[in-house]
């Protein structure tokens, strides 16, 4: 293991004799965004919690880099009635931070007006951006988000992966990022895995910007924060669950 | 020091004592949902009491030791078996009462005061049930402090927390712990019928009034001792039993927090502007 944050070495996780996902290899460096992405059930937060340390393989190996800072954005949290908790409280929740440094993380995701606001009064797509701060007040040095765009509408979504792409650069933090979108991701990504139980492709994607077929569908003026990934399977998944090789 | 010596003092010292712990306790129990908890180890503690009973052995001691034993069991039932979490606890605590009760009409020599018991006989409570309450009691919150962290972000989020390097698993064991503990000391006081109303009716009124959680906190243990020492006062006076009366005044408490009473001071305050 070179410099590598995190490694997940043929995982797999089993619960009641069905495998959720198996044979699962990555890597995240420093500086580097890897995305996952797959159908509804596919396994992407069960890899993420493995990667996170929270799920210990059955099978295969993960590691995690000695004493680094791990921060997590998981795909739902509710707040229950019975608990009063300001923003601030939220920021504060696994330790401690000084008020600069939160007015700061939170001026990031452009939410700091809020801070003294009851986190159930705020609307979803603020909530998104509260964990998407209370994530970096900390300077992470590894972060796992689960589908930190969900329930954002499209200018949002591109406004949340604008504001990734400065943490990237800010903190120089590698990223591991869960998305349902099977075919447009960020264009910053650097990996993309394809998961659907295992890993079913995995490379690079494609500036979204060249392809013609994109452009003829969006015009020019498509965002460049997205970018396409072109799929190659040499399998397909049947309904009944099992895999056809026969391609 | 000769105002131990007095009844009514060491009832007031005991109770007061007691609501201080409730407080911070009860809110945790609200905000994780564990009120059927409290009453099933609640409930196990009748046994812990008939134990202590036959081998004439410390109240309270044996109570907390039958609860945590209690609190383990259930912690190792969830591992065990897939039946929801208020199934297991509904078949602990009338199980373990179950068995309490046949063991008391077994035992025939013991003589138990039941409605003591079940409701509290807090002009009972001697010095050395005063220092469980203040000692354990001070300990108790000591703990409570030490693992408020982990134990509030694993109430908030539990993955959350185990992700970003606490421990919450660790906290939610010692917090059942510390439940134990309190309902242990507070048979006397309140009995083990009504403990969990004075773990959460406080907790329930002070989230009416405040907006973070430490704020809760705190005013939920000066609710409990409001509470406390007006209903002694009470049950004095019409002669009742104190722990139904202490949970009759929580909950008049409880009903005064949920009127406007922001909207109704500000309101004051514009009339009187008006005046003026």
């Amino acid at each position: 293991m070179e410099n590598h944050l995190i490694e997940l070495n043929n995982c797999g996780v089993t619960r009641n004799q069905k495998w959720l996902v198996r044979g699962v290899s990555l890597k995240v460096s420093q500086g580097q965004i890897v995305t996952l992405i797959g159908p509804n059930g596919s396994g992407k937060s069960t890899t993420a919690k493995m990667a996170l340390g929270i799920l210990k393989p059955d099978e295969g190996s993960n590691s995690i880099k000695d004493n680094i800072k791990i921060s997590y954005v998981p795909q739902k949290i509710s707040i229950d009635w019975s608990l009063p908790l300001r923003v601030l409280d939220f920021m504060n929740l696994i330790e401690k931070h000084k008020i600069s440094e939160i007015t700061d993380a939170l001026n990031m995701t452009g939410i700091k007006h809020l801070i003294y606001r009851d986190v159930r009064n705020l609307s979803g797509g603020e909530f998104q951006r509260l964990l998407m701060s209370r994530a970096i007040v900390k300077k992470p040095n590894f972060l796992v988000l689960d589908e930190p765009v969900q329930g954002v509408d499209y200018p949002g979504e591109i406004a949340l992966y604008k504001t990734i792409q400065e943490i990237v650069k800010n903190i120089n933090c590698g990223i591991l990022l869960i998305s349902h979108n099977l075919h447009v991701v960020m264009s910053q990504t650097d990996h993309v895995i394809c998961l659907n139980g295992h890993v079913c492709c995995s490379g690079a994607p494609k500036s979204i910007v060249k392809e013609p077929e994109y452009i003829k569908l969006f015009g020019k003026n498509i965002d460049p924060t997205l970018a396409f990934y072109q799929h190659e399977h040499d399998h397909e998944h049947l309904p009944d669950g099992s895999v056809d090789h026969s391609h | 020091m000769p105002m131990f010596d007095d009844f009514i003092f060491r009832a007031f010292a005991a109770g007061i004592g007691l609501a201080l712990i409730t407080g911070p306790l009860g809110c945790f129990i609200v905000w994780r949902r564990l009120s059927y908890f409290g009453d099933t180890i609640a409930h196990s503690a009748l046994l812990g009491v008939v134990i202590a009973y036959a081998l004439n052995f410390n109240l309270i001691i044996s109570v907390f030791a039958v609860s945590c034993f209690i609190a383990l069991s259930l912690l190792f039932l969830q591992r065990k078996t897939s039946l929801p979490d208020d199934a297991l606890l509904g078949l602990l605590a009338h199980s373990v009462l179950a068995i309490g009760l046949v063991l008391l009409g077994i035992l025939s020599f013991i003589r138990i005061d039941l409605m003591g018991l079940l409701f509290g006989d807090i002009l009972s409570v001697n010095v050395t049930d005063l220092m469980f309450v203040w000692i354990g009691g001070s300990i108790v919150l000591l703990v409570l402090i030490l693992i408020w962290r982990p134990l509030f972000a694993g109430t908030v989020n539990l993955e959350l927390a185990k992700a970003e390097g606490l421990n919450p698993d660790l906290a939610n064991a010692i917090f059942t712990v510390l439940i134990a503990s309190v309902i242990a000391i507070s048979i006397k006081i309140v009995g083990i019928l009504l403990i969990t109303g004075l773990l959460i009716i406080p907790a329930a009124a002070s989230r009416n009034l405040s907006s973070t959680p430490i704020q809760m906190a705190i005013i939920s243990s000066i609710i409990g001792v409001a509470c406390v020492v007006l209903g002694l006062q009470s049950s004095m006076i019409w002669n009742s039993p104190s722990g139904p009366t202490i949970l009759a005044i929580a909950l008049g408490v409880f009903i005064l927090t949920l009127l406007p009473l922001k909207k109704l001071l500000i309101s004051k305050k514009k009339i009187e502007l008006n005046k003026t």
